[in-house]
């Protein structure tokens, strides 16, 4: 397996010497920033034409198929579209946060996906409470959407917002107690600790039992802190026309497409870091031979595969499942999954103590 | 820089009814000359626009129920790009006004209209929104949609078939590429036509005499 | 020819009241009229909902200028509707009625539309671009004493100022069309719904006063496009009956059939639509796959998708096609074993149980007093199948059952129509083998010409009773032309059940009770 870290080393170490060291920092976190904005960029579009034709192929469809071969170009097509579509002032809207919303959910979404570890050391955030700052990082990004609820002078906007508010931070807590779950299990929250170990077999099947739980209620958290079906409440197209962003146009509206949809394989992302092992292979004690095989697939396919395996199973739920009620959401997280996680918890702990994990 | 005739993949040009039309547009776009670098990116943004049609969902009556049947799976618009219909106006591209526009909706349907982003187009699907169709003499309906609005295509069917609904968008999808968005007109609407305050709208033409 | 009973004016409300007593508790239609000089005057159409009789009352006002007749609001619940439909028409006041307002028109309208002397130049009423302002305070006749005026204007304001009051629509994904409630909310809870419909109305009754009897049927489409055929067919079935022609057993049994395919066709929609209004698209898409099949069918028979403009006076436009009957029966074969596929997916979802049940439970009797007819009628237990009823075409030769549920809520309501398509294939099983030889249409004269006198005729529609009224005065256009709308009793009722529910409940209580607006906009 490749290891990025010694090839990160020598571009550091040769920008150390060529520039002096603040000036490399500075080149340094240019550099990273560009190649995360890019790679945030690349997957939103490889996302959404992903979203398109699943979807299709669920409803007996053929999707995009005119623009570029298979259609591949149709999403460069509607980003061509909605850069140049004009923005426009709301009459009465509170200017300053109206604008700020939909940066602070991309920020918001972009800082969390440069935790995603892609490969050993491919990786822009790491260091020893990687977990918690994702955490952290990911649920600000409800702040934007309230915002842009509140600001924009819209009723829809608004119920929609609020909507989200009492979804998105009900649901932070059993995706943190899953998270919290795997991290009993694995003793650290650095996240590159958190792949590494997952070597000798990923936590979802050490962890048996209660990882499989906090897997499932991982899942479900996941898509509703995401606000896609069946707990797209906020957006609810055929009851608040088009939820907390009705009244936003062009790239406005863009930031929160693209961002709901990276907010996905984020979701996914971090699903395959804690549970599917991340970038490391597949596994079968005993079986020397296919573990070398295994070892020559690069780990970001590792990674790659694994993430859109899980943000296909959520697209698949998507599609298929009507949407919840706003108290029937709410009696979901409470009544049901925040118990269950915490239960969860205790036995993760309880077996982790007793040494009763594979 | 000239602009060349828009070719789209799914029909031959010559193929298509009223190439007339768009060979006038593009001889008026032609008369002015434009840098080659400005008319490439205005052709990479025509094509991004052209192919990439959110239409409104907008339906007052039976076209509505065929413009869901476009959307199902067996006509599938989202081939072409038109994949996407958006609730809100401010996200939507196009407005399909399918089916019949009375007094009491023609207000709402301007009002949906101003609350569009540019770049803007309207798609009069069936009769009714072309001209009232069966419903032309009755009291309380709109003889036809461009009364209130400027029409880029019109579709006309009671109800227009699948078919003939996508022949329109396809038809939309070229006018858009023969639009110049950097250094020329985007749009060529009367005056009169966005003027904010209330206008009456009469049903039939003002006569000559009453004009002068 | 309908016998209706004259009743004066001054002891029409007791009587009213005596009807009811006797069991008179379906109020199937309120026609409104102009008699020129005899005056203007409304047709109430009764019906016992146990034994299936009928009875019609007319009652008449000489004063054109302020023309008043008590209200029956309290009696039918569904009468408040009809009355402010009436209102809007004729200038009909119903004194004591709750909500005097327009209902189809603008509140800024001229005149009343079906009165013979309405002036209709654009003078008059031009095409307006402004927006409608909201009428905030109903307008009541019998007020007494003026000093509680202040107190009773409060008492009567639809909306106040101090709710949180959002639009949905006329403009909206699941209004089904172009309707708009208002509504009043608490947080996500309903607090009152006021509906404005006429956002598509067309006028369609007065356009028929000035054609012929063959051109009036090209409306008849129009008004509900997802029961064409059986709309169609009462409006046909009217004018046979009116004239004393016979069609053939060939026309009653294509009829039948298509009359059928078309209900198969709604209730296909309908499951459609109530999956797309609750996020589910994936059914949406399943729905209309199997509905572009029926549609084929349609296509090659009558020419048209949609709109097929089939049921002529004295038969049907063109005949069969040679393989229509191989057809029709490969689509049931199918369409049987799809349906477990859309319970599967969608109907025996845990999601969609828990969202539909015990939601906008509508009791029998409020079903009856709303005259809420069709699959919502029968959701709440309310036996009113016409096809049952007063058997028309071959209905009375064939086997079905009539589907029944007790609940009245938005799930049952759902099962009705995924029921009843089962219904309908069993139907079209029966006859599809045995169409009998024989004339597709028989010979009309181009000018028909109606005995003078009041005819009606109705037909089970795709989403309940559809009635068709015309009086005519021995011309060769109908005097007035009434049809009853599937839809209008539901609009009441959903005013009704949506309150107290949270705003994602009304989107599924609308989409449950299947109402199609050019339906009830006429």
């Amino acid at each position: 397996m490749i290891d990025f870290s010694s090839i990160n080393s020598t571009i550091d170490s040769y920008l150390h010497s060529v520039l002096p060291a603040q000036v490399a920092t500075l080149v340094e976190c240019a550099i990273i920033a560009v190649c995360a904005i890019v790679a945030y960029l690349a997957f939103a579009i490889v996302m959404i034409f992903m979203e398109r034709k699943v979807c299709a192929a669920f409803q007996c469809r053929l999707g995009p198929t005119r623009v570029g071969f298979w259609g591949l170009l149709q999403v460069f097509a509607d980003v061509f579209k909605m850069l140049i579509k004009e923005i426009i002032d709301i009459k009465n809207s509170d200017w300053a946060l109206y604008t700020l919303a939909p940066f602070l959910v991309i920020m918001s979404s972009i800082i969390t996906f440069s935790c995603l570890p892609f490969d050993n050391g491919l990786q822009v955030l790491d260091f020893n409470i990687g977990v918690f700052f994702i955490m952290a990082a990911s649920s600000f990004g409800v702040l934007g959407i309230l915002l842009a609820g509140w600001s924009s002078n819209n009723k829809f906007a608004m119920i929609g917002a609020i909507r989200s508010g009492g979804q998105m931070i009900s649901y932070e807590l059993s995706m943190s107690l899953c998270i919290l779950t795997l991290v009993v299990l694995s003793g650290t929250m650095q996240v590159s600790e958190i792949v590494e170990m997952q070597r000798g077999g990923w936590f979802i099947i050490r962890g048996h039992i209660p990882a499989v739980i906090a897997f499932i209620i991982y899942l479900i958290a996941g898509n509703a802190e995401t606000n896609r079906a069946p707990f797209d409440l906020p957006e609810a197209e055929s009851e608040l026309t088009a939820g907390f962003h009705t009244e936003y146009s062009g790239m406005g509206f863009g930031f929160f497409y693209v961002a709901e949809f990276m907010n996905m394989f984020i979701i996914a992302g971090i699903a395959s870091t804690l549970f599917l092992g991340g970038w490391t292979p597949f596994y079968i004690p005993g079986l020397e031979g296919f573990n070398e095989a295994m070892e020559w697939i690069p780990g970001f396919v590792w990674f790659l595969g694994k993430t859109l395996f899980v943000v296909w199973l959520l697209m698949w739920v998507r599609w298929t499942f009507p949407r919840l009620r706003i108290d029937q959401v709410l009696v979901l997280e409470w009544k049901y999954l925040v118990p269950i996680g915490l239960l969860n918890l205790l036995i993760m702990t309880v077996c982790v103590v007793m040494g009763w994990t594979l | 820089m000239e602009m060349k005739k828009p070719v789209i993949k799914s029909i031959p040009y010559e193929e298509f009814k009223d190439n007339e039309t768009l060979e006038a547009l593009i001889a008026e776009i032609n008369k002015e000359r434009t840098n080659v670098i400005v008319g490439k990116l205005d052709d990479l943004i025509n094509w991004g626009r052209s192919n990439s049609l959110w239409s409104l969902t907008f339906a007052t009556s039976c076209c509505g129920i065929e413009f869901m049947s476009v959307g199902a799976a067996r006509y599938d618009f989202a081939r072409f790009g038109f994949e996407v219909t958006r609730n809100s106006p401010r996200q939507a591209d196009l407005i399909m006004c399918a089916g019949t526009i009375t007094h009491k909706m023609a207000p709402v349907l301007k009002r949906l209209y101003d609350q569009m982003a540019e770049p803007k187009y309207v798609v009069a699907v069936g009769g009714c929104a072309i001209s009232g169709g069966p419903f032309k003499d009755s009291y309380h309906v709109l003889n036809g949609i461009d009364k209130i609005m400027p029409v880029d295509v019109y579709i006309p069917g009671c109800p227009p078939r699948p078919e003939a609904i996508l022949y329109g968008m396809m038809q939309l999808q070229r006018k858009v590429k023969v639009e110049k968005f950097l250094g020329g007109k985007n749009r060529h609407q009367k005056p009169g036509e966005m003027h904010d305050g209330p206008i009456i709208v009469t049903n039939h033409p003002i006569k000559k005499e009453d004009e002068q | 020819m309908m016998n209706i009973e004259n009743i004066d004016i001054k002891e029409f409300r007791q009587k009213m009241l005596d009807l009811r007593a006797t069991g008179m508790d379906f109020l199937r239609e309120m026609v409104g009229m102009d008699w020129n000089e005899e005056g203007l005057g409304v047709i109430y159409i009764l019906e016992n909902s146990a034994t299936h009789e009928g009875k019609e009352v007319a009652v008449r006002t000489a004063n054109r200028e302020n023309p008043q007749v008590p209200t029956m609001s309290d009696i039918w619940q569904v009468a408040e509707i009809y009355e402010r439909e009436v209102y809007d028409f004729f200038g009909i006041e119903f004194t004591g009625h709750p909500d005097m307002r327009r209902l189809f028109l603008r509140n800024d309208w001229i005149g009343f539309p079906l009165r013979k002397d309405y002036d209709a130049s654009e003078a008059i009423n031009p095409v307006r671009l402004e927006s409608e302002t909201n009428e905030e305070i109903h307008r009541e006749y019998d007020i007494a004493e003026e000093k509680q005026l202040a107190e009773l204007v409060e008492k009567m304001k639809i909306l106040h100022y101090d709710q949180f009051v959002i639009n949905i629509g006329p403009q909206h994904p699941a209004t089904h069309g172009v309707l708009r409630f208002r509504l009043s909310l608490e947080g996500e809870v309903v607090r009152k719904v006021d509906i404005h419909c006429g956002y598509i109305h067309r006028g369609i009754e007065k356009m028929c006063e000035s054609r012929t009897y063959p051109q009036t049927l090209a409306f008849t489409d129009r008004l509900d496009y997802l029961s064409a055929h059986q709309n169609r067919h009462a409006l046909c079935m009217c004018i046979e009956k009116a004239m004393g022609l016979e069609v053939t057993d060939r026309v009653q049994y294509i009829r039948t059939i298509m009359d059928e395919l078309q209900r198969i066709d709604s209730h296909l929609l309908m499951f459609s639509c109530m999956a797309m209004d609750m996020g589910a698209i994936t059914s949406f898409i399943y729905g209309f796959r199997e509905r572009e099949k029926i549609l084929d069918i349609m296509e090659e028979v009558t020419g048209g998708r949609l709109i097929q403009n089939y049921n002529i006076i004295g038969g049907v436009q063109a005949d069969i096609t040679p393989d229509f009957a191989a057809k029709v029966k490969e689509f049931c074969n199918d369409q049987k074993q799809r349906l477990k596929e859309y319970y599967d997916v969608f109907v025996n979802n845990v999601i969609l149980r828990n969202r539909t049940i015990g939601v906008g439970v509508l009791s029998r009797e409020d079903a009856i007093s709303f005259g809420a007819t069709g699959g919502t009628g029968r959701a709440s237990g309310w036996a009113c199948d016409v096809r049952k009823r007063h058997p028309y075409a071959l209905y009375d030769k064939v086997d079905f059952k009539e589907i029944l549920h007790k609940g009245g809520d938005c799930y049952d309501r759902l099962l009705v129509r995924l029921e009843e398509i089962v219904e309908s294939i069993r139907i079209i099983e029966q006859l599809i083998d045995n169409i009998p030889e024989g004339d597709y249409k028989t010979k009309t004269k181009p000018i028909i010409k109606l005995p003078e006198g009041q005819f009606s005729a109705s037909v089970e529609g795709s989403r309940g009773e559809f009635g068709v009224f015309i009086e005519s005065h021995g011309d060769k256009t109908p005097y007035r032309v009434k049809f009853r709308p599937t839809g209008l009793p539901l609009i009441a009722v959903a005013q009704k059940i949506m309150k107290k529910h949270k705003v994602a409940d009304l989107i599924t209580i609308g989409a449950s009770l299947d109402y199609v607006i050019p339906d009830i906009d006429r």
